[in-house]
């Protein structure tokens, strides 16, 4: 019953991301309109699976560093690749892929400076130092983000400042078709995850002996996690809250088990994003929000009123 | 079933061993306890027996395969372990969190099936847990949620039994059901039981063996009443004793010390 419902909802997102839009398309005309095809389809499809792979992403991640507060972007890696893409901008490099292609690298270092301090006590990844270590090499990149930022010119500051607060309107079928292929690895590994993942709520120690490989799983899922947000901070820019919020409204109807939880974190991710995206093309048409910018305003007061359930519960 | 034998272990960074030329053996239908001061290195040994930190001289073995070669999910499958801290993370039921025992024997992508179902209400029921089967994990007493741990132990359907401390913050009542329960799981299932423990008494009481430790160093090792002298809980727990006899093994009496009467 519940997939159903989650099911009519993930259809109905995208629909609305369809049939919704600046441009007044009748509806007779959906299926010939250049703009449905080539604009409002691939980007509906990109937001869906951005937002669904934050959300798995996210759940992973707070499986794996036991907090349930945690979102995808406390790793680090959306300073990284805001670092990367503001770069790219500041030296103008050329060609359509040069941001997402900039930020990708930007994330991946950003990720491989974070996983070598979560190294730090020796060979067992810790999770807190992951948290920690992400928070402050993303506030690291985030600084030289701003430094740079600031002795840009207008145009160009401005570029830079919407791509930051993330963006799908460059979505195009080439997009899509990239991170189709490329997001059911890191997808397929968390999934499989799920059994490790539900031992490891119980902690370390406990989860090894009930048969967990436990620094296996912690690789596993902090690498898969963090290439699923590198992907979708490329190619969208920094979209917060979906990875923290989803996970817990998830939570709320499918419970702790991931097998469930996981499939419907990316169904809910992914309609929620494509919700917000239709918003942020439609509320101040012809003009645009950021799409990070109303995932923040509708993700918030979401979150503080899980905050209370969870402090009740 | 579960062998130590010459086992030493040093941490690293540390300046001296956590065990030193530590021998076991706990075979199924056994009942041994592993007793010694805080800092004895009982847990050490725990981990080590069970492949979690690899000796740095002797052999730990579990049926007759080195511990730290057994990959950790076909280790689960025959030992089931109760340590000392849960840090449940979650919300959960009670028949959710039993059912995790099961997951040892579960394959990567296959679904529970009437048989797990029936494991877990079969380890509840020797745990005397099932009437909590469908409770909050919050909503159970410290005596309550030990036993539902041991019930997801006992899920696990393993032939050995590892238990570490599972009596602190057990009231008497729920103390005396834990040991009585192992005992029977001991006589009825025929597991081995590894049991470490602060009690002496209950251990003395219950256990076969008993195997005390003193800064990782074993000072005795076999049938309580060979190993729970008057002289030796004394050297090993600094502390004046007095021994008694209750159904024929040793029972210590802590004697007092007023401040008066220290030099």
């Amino acid at each position: 019953m519940k997939w159903t419902v989650l099911a009519i909802v993930a259809l109905l997102a995208l629909v609305l991301s369809v049939v919704l839009g600046p441009a007044a398309v009748p509806l007779g005309e959906l299926l010939h309109s250049d703009i449905v095809w080539n604009l409002r389809a691939p980007r509906a499809l990109l937001a869906f699976l951005v937002g669904g792979s934050l959300g798995v992403a996210g759940a992973g991640l707070q499986a794996l560093v036991r907090n349930p507060l945690a979102d995808p972007f406390l790793l680090g890696l959306s300073g990284g690749a805001g670092l990367g893409a503001v770069l790219a901008i500041a030296l103008h490099l050329p060609g359509p892929w040069a941001l997402p292609i900039a930020a990708f690298i930007g994330a991946l270092a950003a990720l491989g400076l974070v996983y070598r301090l979560g190294l730090i006590g020796g060979a067992s990844l810790d999770p807190r130092i992951l948290l920690l270590g992400g928070v402050a090499i993303g506030a690291f990149a985030a600084a030289i983000t701003t430094a740079i930022v600031s002795l840009a010119d207008a145009a160009e500051l401005r570029n830079a400042f919407l791509w930051l607060w993330g963006g799908l309107s460059g979505a195009s079928w080439d997009s899509v078709l990239l991170v189709a292929l490329y997001a059911p690895i890191p997808l397929a590994v968390l999934l499989a995850a799920s059994r490790p993942l539900d031992l490891l709520a119980l902690g370390e120690e406990s989860a090894s002996y009930l048969g967990a490989d436990v620094e296996k799983v912690k690789r596993r899922v902090y690498l898969a996690a963090s290439l699923l947000t590198a992907a979708a901070v490329a190619v969208s820019g920094v979209i917060g809250f979906v990875g923290l919020v989803v996970p817990h409204i998830a939570r709320l109807t499918w419970g702790h088990r991931h097998r469930s939880l996981l499939p419907a974190a990316f169904l809910g991710g992914g309609a929620l994003l494509a919700f917000a995206d239709t918003l942020a093309r439609t509320v101040v048409a012809p003009r645009e929000l950021p799409v990070g910018v109303v995932t923040a305003l509708i993700g918030v007061p979401v979150f503080a009123f899980l905050l209370r359930r969870w402090t009740i519960a | 079933m579960l062998r130590l034998d010459g086992v030493s272990y040093r941490y690293p960074g540390a300046s001296q061993d956590a065990l030193t030329d530590v021998s076991l053996s706990v075979g199924l239908g056994e009942f041994h306890a592993v007793l010694g001061p805080n800092g004895s290195g009982k847990t050490t040994l725990v981990r080590v027996a069970l492949g979690g930190l690899a000796p740095a001289s002797g052999a730990a073995e579990v049926d007759g395969r080195a511990a730290h070669l057994w990959p950790r999910q076909d280790l689960a499958k025959v030992v089931g372990v109760v340590p000392q801290r849960e840090d449940n993370l979650f919300p959960q039921r009670v028949r959710e969190t039993v059912l995790l025992g099961r997951y040892p024997h579960l394959s990567l992508w296959g679904r529970e099936r009437a048989a797990d179902h029936d494991a877990v209400d079969r380890a509840l029921a020797a745990c005397d847990a099932l009437h909590l089967a469908d409770r909050w994990l919050w909503t159970l007493s410290g005596g309550e949620y030990q036993r539902v741990r041991v019930a997801r132990a006992l899920a696990q359907e393993p032939r050995l039994l590892v238990l570490d401390e599972p009596g602190m913050s057990l009231d008497l009542k729920h103390e005396m059901g834990l040991f009585e329960l192992v005992l029977g799981l001991v006589h009825e299932e025929g597991l081995g039981v590894l049991m470490i423990t602060h009690d002496l008494n209950l251990a003395a009481r219950f256990a076969d063996s008993l195997l005390l430790l003193e800064g990782g160093r074993p000072v005795a090792a076999g049938a309580p009443n060979d190993v729970l002298t008057q002289e030796a809980v004394e050297r090993v727990f600094s502390w004046p004793v007095a021994m008694q006899t209750v159904d024929g093994r040793p029972q210590m009496v802590p004697l007092r010390q007023p401040k008066e009467s220290r030099a």
